[in-house]
């Protein structure tokens, strides 16, 4: 990248390192950061959407709708996180290939599942066989997110469920008395005030999705453990001007480290959020703030 | 091959024992319960060693966090730190690649490479991060009578810690060392999908689950299935842990006893 790289072997020391931590190769380590921030950014708001949705169902009058909000909320207890990792991704691509066939393959003669294989017509593969390297990789990725949201959703749904319950019986009441119907008690008094009360388990959440960024790994997407092991590994001065030995132990150190700063600031950007919110709530900390100001 | 020829074949193909090929074809349900049953040995290994040296090792780390002593606060401090701070998968990577390494300069240590010792040691050292922080929380909200009652009774260092400190801490701490436990057992499906090599197919349940998945390209058949597995698991933690907190709490009133609730908030 820099002008003086152009023959890394009369190099030394961090000139070295300053070219070889630029080559292309470690550019794809970089953008595979970008993409773990991308899929916070989007899985964060996605998710906060399927728990708020699920937690709402779970509070229906509804039966049915209310044992799905429930049974949503329900799914990730007992059960190991990446197990659904792995079963959602499969699950969910031929859910999409399956009603894509319905749909694009009406009189289509054989059988979809055929003992072992699962079998749709050319049109309704996705993404299509002739589209390209980028639709495909874009492709895994909407996926992944989408697993993504459908896990942290059902944890989320289990704290917004928690926190509508923790509002005070008497706010609701109140509203009731002056005549509101269900909704806008719902939407003009429950909803607002219920965030003090989610912040806790949703900060929570934060941290542990920030922690299962590296499943993505497992999804098949080329995301930073993928770059680690791929750059850590022994390389021969056949292959490269940069030869060097196992060096995956130090890749992993850096992921270790770059994790443990994120969280560290994540830490404390939410407990500001939190001393914010709290301010002026008529809960515990609400009021410690009030006296140590006083 | 009948069902109970199948389950001889492969019960215990997981440690070694049985049939050396994993099955080709068929894939029959009754496969399928075997196999991932007999992978669910490795998880219970890794999860009831992790968890009874982590006990220990959180009890020390809570103390020393507690500690009003620097020397030994910071240390427990960046410790519990570092790996509740990480994640899990990370820490698998990054400790095979450690023990790789050493592998290389002392060869002695060899037997760290291999999931039975290598990765048992990491989940040890992570459970005992998430457990000292459950514990240490549990040693802040010690009600201060408690205490006072025990210096007034003369009791100091030692003996008020064995007899009164130690006690109301795990009383405490029950409830969320019951799912720190549960998600323990959760999080040693990671093992061998983080470098640990799996040593002649003999892998965990949810290897086997997904050896299924890729060959039949079907989800809905093996992963339910460790599900279901993974459940009954989860009840057997519950119940277990259920009876210790009842021995706990035995001496409380009734509406202070300390209830398990299941909060499944925490992936590592």
């Amino acid at each position: 990248m820099f002008s003086y790289c152009t023959d890394p072997e009369t190099l030394e020391g961090l000139t070295w390192l300053s070219c070889y931590l630029t080559t292309g190769k470690h550019m794809g380590l970089y953008i595979s950061v970008v993409t773990v921030l991308v899929l916070l950014a989007v899985t964060a708001p996605t998710a906060l959407l399927f728990g708020f949705g699920g937690a709402t169902a779970a509070r229906s009058r509804f039966l049915p709708l209310r044992w799905l909000g429930k049974g949503y909320s329900a799914i990730v207890r007992g059960v190991p996180d990446i197990a659904f990792f792995m079963f959602f991704v499969i699950a969910l691509d031929q859910a999409f290939e399956w009603l894509r066939h319905k749909v694009k393959c009406p009189d289509w003669p054989d059988a979809i599942r055929q003992g072992n294989d699962f079998v749709v017509c050319q049109q309704a593969k996705l993404p299509l066989s002739s589209s390209p390297e980028w639709v495909h990789e874009t492709y895994a990725f909407f996926l992944a997110v989408l697993t993504f949201s459908i896990v942290f959703g059902a944890f989320a749904a289990n704290v917004l469920y928690g926190a509508m319950r923790a509002v005070p019986r008497a706010q609701l009441e109140t509203a009731e008395a002056y005549g509101m119907t269900r909704r806008q008690t719902f939407w003009r008094v429950l909803v607002p005030q219920m965030w003090v009360y989610a912040l806790p388990g949703l900060s929570n959440l934060w941290m542990v999705l920030i922690k299962a960024t590296p499943l993505l790994f497992l999804l098949g997407i080329e995301d930073i453990v993928y770059w680690a092991r791929e750059l850590g590994g022994t390389v021969n001065a056949r292959f490269t001007e940069y030869p060097h030995g196992d060096w995956r132990m130090w890749y992993f150190l850096a992921l270790l480290v770059f994790y443990l700063a994120f969280t560290k600031v994540s830490e404390v950007v939410l407990d500001k959020l939190m001393k914010k919110l709290t301010h002026g709530q008529a809960t515990a900390g609400g009021e410690a703030q009030r006296r140590a100001k006083a | 091959m009948s069902c109970w020829d199948t389950i001889q074949a492969y019960a215990l193909r997981s440690i070694g024992i049985g049939e050396r090929l994993l099955p080709r074809e068929g894939y029959d349900l009754c496969q399928q319960f075997t196999l991932i049953g007999s992978g669910m040995f490795w998880n219970i290994y890794f999860g009831i060693f992790a968890l009874l040296a982590g006990f220990f090792f959180a009890v020390a780390l809570a103390v020393g966090k507690s500690s009003h002593n620097p020397l030994l606060r910071k240390p427990a401090e960046w410790f519990i730190f570092v790996f509740r701070g990480s994640p899990l998968f990370i820490q698998f990577f990054f400790a095979y690649f450690v023990f790789l390494t050493l592998k290389q300069s002392v060869p002695f240590l060899g037997a760290f490479t291999a999931a039975w010792l290598g990765a048992l040691v990491v989940l040890f050292l992570n459970t005992a991060a998430y457990s000292g922080e459950i514990f240490y929380g549990a040693l802040l909200s010690i009600p201060k009578g408690d205490i006072e009652a025990a210096d007034a009774y003369g009791m100091t260092g030692w003996t008020r810690f064995r007899r009164i400190t130690f006690p109301t801490m795990l009383r405490l701490a029950w409830p969320a060392y019951t799912n720190e436990a549960i998600f323990l057992f959760h999080a040693t499906t990671l093992v061998f999908f983080s470098g640990f090599p799996v040593l002649k197919q003999q892998g965990d349940a949810l290897y086997y689950a997904r050896y299924f998945a890729d060959k039949t390209f079907n989800p809905f058949i093996p992963y339910p299935i460790l599900a279901f597995y993974f459940i009954l698991l989860t009840l057997v933690i519950v119940g277990l842990f259920g009876l210790i907190n009842s021995r706990l709490n035995k001496h409380m009133p009734k509406e202070t006893r300390t209830k398990v609730r299941f909060r499944p908030n925490l992936i590592r």
